[in-house]
């Protein structure tokens, strides 16, 4: 029947009509729209009906792997000092695709050797193309990307070269945002620390027992 | 992984059998294929396409060979990826030619698909191709200066040659380069040029090619022709592409597309970048599709890297998967256009695009961005699943996207309005779909079974079972038909990748050693193609065994594509226009690069 593809194809819309109001009612005495609760909902396999989020008044949350600009991670010891993770090795200057990273680097006055806190760092955010290689490839869990992507400001030749200060975040707000992440980091770390301190010790422990040079390496424990 | 460089040896031989003298191997460590004589170029074309099988010309590009060191040897060479329409490896021929005053026969009126291609090597190397029929620039405009390609060549906003640049570590002297070479003070134009009285309605050479076209073009009634540009800035064209049509009434005499609003020349910034610097910038070439373009070029370095790259079996499939993810998210966004071409407003659409958010979700949670994902890396990929995201997949891929696809498949496929305005319009033959190289759904809709994951399997694609899609019309309505069935095909794929996944939901190793910040690449070339959902997506790479590539090639489908347009307007009505670019599938992303 001529027009039997027309109606097949309006079936369909009406039933997307109708079940926009058929959601609000199951959703009737809880809220649909603006809590954590229905947006999880309306972003599930079984969502239906309504399913745009009214941006600015309701926000998608971002997945933990999202990147949107670098930040620079700092500890803060036991005096409440800032401590800079970056040792201004120039991995991430290197490895940035649109080079919008610059480090300023500098030497101790005395010894000619350079410092490993950098002096500055700036990222061009304009130029940031939010690729997450300087996170990826740091050695030092320095620079991570953050998930804040509000930044509009109304004049981008003053604002948007980000220095040092502005880049600089502490750890815990890292802990904040990528809590797999920092966990997996912070086991990492406390491994390898535990092996080291092992290491030393062994080390020490060796070198307390050594017999004086030239005599034979002592036998391997027949044990263990 | 089938290396595509190794073509059957039968023709080998064969082609070298019975041109000794024009035909020689290419003896170059790492390299393959055979150096032509440029003289005999079109004689073994034809043999080539006449008696041996090899209709179907992939990727025309050229390379600039250039040292400024005394005495070195300069040249600029032209290659040619040959292959079946039947399948198989391809067949790589190269000619060279002097750098000053290249010339080249042209392969277009063999082959019509290298028209562009061979237009574009013109543009940014100036290889003059002999006999090609409208030779002129096709990315960059008549008032650029140069050919920007050639090694010799700098850019505006030049800094190094290569990357890293110094003044951002060691040195850390931040500045803006806009400010070093401010606008107005950043162009150089050709001798002779007036820049300020220049133009684009009096672009002299469009108009002629489309007056010669309408020359052949004979009607009885003798009326006057009008030239009509549709486009750069109309919703219908996808972005900021035009395309000058000269018009008998209504009806198409001739037609051709101006492009290169978007070029930014991606190849020449591909050069400048490291090898891993390269992959963030393949996701801003088809953006809708930025998975496909990371597998395709991870798949050309890993081939120059051999052994040491090989990704891990889990990284395989998770490419697989996310590969066919985006084969789905993309088909659904061109199903959605297509239909909104053929004027239903925006509700199918908004109905495709809601399936594609959720794909789109479950690519931000993996790799931190829905767009542009930047998720392969060289020996596998940049992170495992996070937790939860498997699931997701298994829930959209085996509950929610089939329902959806039939939905989208019941509520237009049928409409009677939808078919009496797509079916006959914009008819490619199986024929010329091979000779204008086309690729990916146009070719398959026009009854051509060529898909790159069967005819010369990459990656694990020939561990599933999947038919190849075919429709035999070669309409507007068989490209839209195709597509749904592909995505039902992808599905097909998922189903079987996902409950084989190495290590499943718990996650195992995905990549192959570690990702090292720099990466060796042994020097030779390499041609990695993948089956895109736009279709053949070819990465041509050389190297030189330094930090960077020598040459960086993408052979976009999009762009390729669009060479058949004409072919498909001409004798029909404006209208269709619209309609047949909209069924092509194009991303300006990629067409203009």
């Amino acid at each position: 029947m001529y027009g039997l593809g027309i109606l097949k194809g309006m079936w369909v819309t009406l039933t997307h009509f109708i079940d926009s109001y058929v959601e609000d009612i199951k959703w009737l005495g809880r809220n649909r729209y603006y809590s954590k609760e229905g947006i999880q909902h309306r972003r599930s396999k079984d969502t239906k009906g309504i399913f745009t989020v009214q941006y600015p008044e309701e926000k998608l949350p971002v997945p933990e792997e999202f990147r949107f600009i670098p930040f620079l991670v700092y500890d803060v010891d036991a005096d409440g000092n800032k401590q800079d993770r970056c040792t201004s090795c120039g991995i991430c200057a290197k490895v940035c695709p649109p080079q919008c990273i610059w480090i300023v680097r500098t030497e101790d006055p005395v010894t000619k050797r350079p410092v490993p806190e950098p002096v500055d760092f700036f990222v061009d955010v304009d130029i940031c193309m939010n690729c997450g290689y300087c996170a990826e490839y740091c050695p030092f869990d320095a620079i991570k990307m953050d998930h804040d992507y509000e930044m509009a400001s109304f004049d981008r030749h003053a604002e948007h070269i980000f220095n040092k200060e502005k880049l600089s975040k502490p750890a815990s707000y890292y802990a904040g945002i990528r809590p797999t992440n920092y966990n997996r980091e912070e086991t990492l770390k406390a491994e390898e620390a535990a092996k080291k301190a092992a290491a030393a010790a062994a080390k020490a422990a060796a070198a307390a027992a050594a017999p004086p040079a030239g005599s034979p390496p002592p036998a391997a424990p027949t044990a263990g | 992984m089938t290396d595509a460089t190794t073509a059957a040896p039968v023709e080998q031989s064969e082609l070298e059998k019975r041109f000794p003298d024009a035909v020689k191997a290419d003896a170059r460590p790492g390299y393959a294929g055979f150096v032509v004589e440029t003289s005999k170029l079109v004689e073994i074309a034809t043999a080539l396409r006449d008696e041996m099988g090899y209709d179907y010309l992939s990727s025309v590009t050229a390379v600039d060979y250039y040292s400024d060191a005394p005495n070195a040897e300069n040249f600029i060479e032209v290659v040619y990826h040959f292959y079946k329409s039947t399948g198989g490896g391809a067949l790589v021929l190269k000619v060279q030619t002097p750098r000053d005053n290249s010339v080249v026969p042209s392969l277009t009126p063999l082959y019509p698909g290298a028209d562009f291609q061979e237009r574009e090597a013109y543009d940014l190397y100036g290889v003059n191709f002999e006999g090609h029929p409208d030779q002129r620039r096709i990315l960059m405009w008549e008032g650029f200066a140069g050919h920007p390609m050639r090694k010799d060549w700098k850019e505006a906003f030049y800094e190094e040659e290569v990357k890293p640049f110094k003044n951002r570590w060691p040195e850390g002297q931040v500045y803006r380069i806009e400010d070093r070479n401010p606008f107005n003070k950043n162009n150089k134009y050709p001798q002779g040029f007036d820049p300020v009285g220049f133009k684009e309605t009096d672009d002299p050479k469009l108009y002629e090619v489309l007056e010669r076209a309408a020359r052949e073009y004979s009607e009885d009634i003798d009326t006057e022709q009008v030239v009509v540009n549709l486009g750069p800035q109309h919703p219908s064209t996808h972005g900021v592409f035009r395309m000058a049509v000269r018009l008998d009434g209504e009806t198409i005499v001739a037609l051709k597309p101006v492009m290169g609003y978007l070029h930014r020349n991606h190849e020449k910034i591909g050069e400048r970048n490291t090898w891993t610097m390269n992959m963030p910038f393949t996701d801003r070439l088809d953006y809708l599709s930025s998975m496909s373009n990371n597998f395709g070029y991870a798949l050309a370095v890993e081939k120059l890297m051999g052994d040491k790259a090989a990704p891990p079996e889990r990284a395989e499939y998770l490419r697989v998967i996310m590969a066919e993810l985006t084969r789905i998210s993309n088909h659904l966004w061109a199903v959605g256009f297509l239909l909104n071409d053929l004027g239903a407003f925006f509700t199918p659409s908004l109905y495709a695009i809601q399936e594609r958010e959720l794909i789109l979700d479950i690519f931000e949670a993996t790799t931190g961005s829905r767009m542009m994902c930047n998720y392969f890396r060289f020996g596998g990929v940049a992170r495992d699943l996070p937790e939860g995201v498997y699931a997701k997949i298994k829930d959209l891929v085996f509950e929610r996207l089939p329902r959806k696809i039939d939905e989208l498949d019941i509520y237009l496929s049928e409409n009677e309005l939808v078919r009496s305005r797509s079916e006959g319009v914009g008819v490619i033959t199986p024929e010329e779909a091979i000779a204008f190289s086309t690729a990916g759904p146009v070719l398959r809709a026009s009854g051509v079974p060529y898909d790159i994951r069967r005819a010369d399997p990459y990656s694990i694609y020939d561990r599933f079972k999947f038919d190849v899609k075919v429709r035999y019309h070669g309409d507007v309505y068989d490209r839209y038909m195709i597509r749904i069935d592909e995505m039902r095909q992808s599905l097909d794929i998922l189903k079987q990748a996902i409950p084989d996944l190495p290590g499943g939901a718990a996650g195992g190793e995905v990549m192959n050693g570690k990702n090292p910040y720099q990466v060796r690449v042994p020097a030779g070339e390499s041609y990695g193609r993948v089956e895109g959902p736009k279709g053949e997506l070819g990465y041509y790479i050389v190297s030189n065994g330094k930090g960077n590539p020598a040459r960086y090639h993408v052979r976009a489908p999009s762009f390729i594509n669009l060479t058949v347009l004409e072919k498909m307007c001409v004798g029909q009505k404006v209208a269709d226009v619209v309609v047949n670019l909209g069924s092509i599938d194009i991303v300006l992303g990629e067409v203009d690069r």
